[in-house]
């Protein structure tokens, strides 16, 4: 009796051993492939991009070349210099930079005191009210397009940087949302405390929640700036001066450049990337949180 | 006399939010409801700008229903939306998957995938026109090596929109990011009870990691549906706005903005627009009524949103 046991017990080791040791293996093998899937997607992934560098570096001449060169020959770094020259490059990344800044400040402030008032202060309706705010996200932006240029226009805002930059003093809804989610984890005994000590509601809300609410704000001004630099259809519609264009909006310059000055358009390109390709590497944690809590997309 | 001092705490308190939240009341009012009640009034008129709005009844969407552009656009908004969603998807959550077995080095290659996805739109599309391009284009000169012909791609109207889905793929990363966050919300415990009860990986694959999973995935398809009726910079840029070759890619956004800002059709432009706004509200609709189907766990997934 008690040598069966002891048998089925070795029985049921050896067998859990075994099962443990295919499982290492098992592993082994489960990461060994994921690496190979990883490496071959990198590659494709990570080839526009390379195309796009040694296309800027090519001759005229190289960039037509059969079959193709993958290393240029001889890096034409002044391309980068001609790219800056073949579009007024400075003047545009100036106006981006404008608008982004301007923007940034706009959205910080009115989405901050909104996502203020929503979260640590109750009045009658709130809650209703936040979630019209919400519901707001899914409106398409085509159902108040035109009326709103037509306002602009009949303000004179056609050609200028106002209808982009004027409308993020009014909150966003996405970022209200965010902030408040972040306000809401704030404990309600910190502004009692400093409410006993004769704070008022924007008293607390400069010198006890700001402080604890820079990374999400960080996020914000993050976000608000790829979505200025990125933006394509508010510069299109607005700014009728070329002289005023956005650097999205300049690059388009090169759209009638078909078949030739690849290596120009390329460069251009390459320099209208950076400063976000810049700002990702320093920031990606934040753009991975900021992603992940919200499913923004860009 | 108003004397803030004299009042209630409560009324104290209320005061204080709506002054907080006023920059959002006048935005509402003057920037979102104000402009949509407009557009819906100038849907039924002949306006273009220049003469007063004239009151034409219903005709804009008469038009609309026999205009075979406007038919033209949806099916080339939906022709994408097919080709380029549920392999976006699937592509997105493989890569998900992927990062999330500890592979090493990780970090490099998320940032290989994602980083592609958030840079800028024009830029990206003048680097696809470039390698899209049929004859000078690397994309047809490397298949030119191993031996196939490659299609006109952007200059084909069979393959326009389906290169835009490939440069969307491009652009996957973003929706990687949303998965790998999920797969990473997923409670260790539940894999744990899983195991205990003799549950393989391939069985806690499908009865644990999907269905916690799936709405995630839903709603991120819901809003690149919802997407898909925006998109516009791309096909812009890389039809320089006409929607060629032979219309194929004219999307209902290119086609609003044609309307709307080269013919000056304001009135026609905006029933576009509210067709497409009763198109997403139902899309939206839809998706809440039938979150009971799709939704796990409710409460844990409304704090992750």
């Amino acid at each position: 009796m008690a040598s069966t046991q002891t048998f089925s017990n070795n029985l049921r080791l050896f067998v859990a051993g075994d099962w443990q040791h295919n499982r290492l293996i098992q592993e082994r093998i489960k990461k060994g492939i994921a690496y190979i899937i990883c490496t071959l997607m990198a590659v494709i992934y990570v080839f526009p991009l390379y195309w796009l560098l040694t296309t800027a570096l090519k001759t005229d001449a190289e960039v037509f070349q059969l079959p193709p060169t993958f290393l240029p020959v001889d890096p034409q770094w002044q391309n980068f210099q001609a790219a800056t020259e073949y579009i007024p490059f400075w003047l545009y990344m100036g106006n981006t930079l404008i608008i982004a800044v301007l923007t940034i400040i706009g959205t910080l402030v009115s989405c901050t005191l909104i996502a203020y008032g929503f979260a640590r202060i109750k009045w009658p309706g709130r809650n209703v009210l936040f979630i019209v705010y919400l519901s707001t996200i899914m409106l398409p932006t085509q159902v108040t397009m035109i009326p709103l240029y037509i306002i602009y226009r009949q303000m004179g805002w056609i050609g200028t940087f106002m209808p982009l930059i004027v409308p993020s003093f009014f909150g966003n809804a996405l970022f209200v949302f965010l902030l408040r989610q972040f306000l809401m984890t704030i404990p309600a005994e910190l502004s009692e405390a400093a409410k006993i000590d004769g704070a008022s509601e924007v008293g607390i809300l400069r010198h006890v929640m700001l402080p604890l609410l820079r990374p999400a704000l960080a996020t914000v001004a993050l976000f608000t700036f790829v979505n200025v630099y990125r933006d394509f259809l508010g510069p299109l519609i607005y700014l009728s001066d070329q002289n005023q264009w956005t650097i999205s909006l300049g690059l388009k310059l090169f759209q009638n450049m078909y078949g030739a000055q690849w290596q120009l358009m390329m460069a251009a390109s390459t320099l209208a990337m950076v400063p976000i390709i810049v700002l990702f590497f320093f920031t990606q944690k934040t753009f991975v949180e900021g992603i992940s809590l919200t499913g923004i997309k860009g | 006399m108003l004397n803030i001092r004299d009042w209630s705490l409560a009324k104290r308190e209320a005061a204080a939010g709506y002054f907080f939240i006023l920059p959002w009341i006048i935005g509402f009012t003057l920037l979102t409801l104000g402009p949509m009640l407009a557009s819906l009034y100038f849907s039924f008129t002949d306006y273009n700008i220049v003469e007063a709005p004239r009151w034409i009844g219903l005709n804009n969407y008469t038009r609309l229903f026999n205009d075979e552009l406007f038919w033209q656009s949806l099916a080339v908004t939906l022709r994408f939306a097919v080709l380029a969603l549920p392999s976006g998807l699937v592509l997105g959550f493989v890569l998900a998957l992927l990062l999330n077995q500890d592979v090493p080095g990780v970090k490099i290659w998320r940032t290989i995938f994602f980083l592609p996805s958030v840079l800028s739109g024009v830029a990206v599309t003048l680097l696809w026109l470039m390698l899209f391009n049929p004859e000078l284009g690397v994309v047809n000169k490397l298949l030119e090596q191993i031996g196939i012909k490659g299609p006109g791609w952007l200059q084909d109207p069979d393959w326009a929109v389906p290169s835009l889905a490939i440069m969307a793929l491009w652009g996957v990363g973003q929706n990687m990011i949303v998965y790998l966050a999920g797969l990473q919300g997923v409670p260790a415990d539940l894999y744990d009870a899983a195991k205990v009860d003799g549950a393989n990986r391939t069985q806690q694959f499908r009865y644990v990691t999907i269905p916690m999973m799936t709405p995630v995935l839903f709603y991120n398809l819901v809003l690149g549906l919802i997407g898909t009726f925006s998109y516009f910079t791309q096909v812009y840029v890389a039809t320089g706005g006409s929607g060629g070759p032979a219309r194929s890619t004219l999307f209902y956004n290119l086609y609003l903005y044609q309307n709307a800002f080269r013919y000056n059709d304001m009135g026609y432009a905006s029933a576009m627009a509210w067709v497409l706004f009763v198109i997403v509200l139902t899309l939206t609709l839809l998706v809440f009524r039938s979150s009971s189907l799709w939704v796990y766990y409710e409460g844990e997934l409304r704090g992750r949103r």
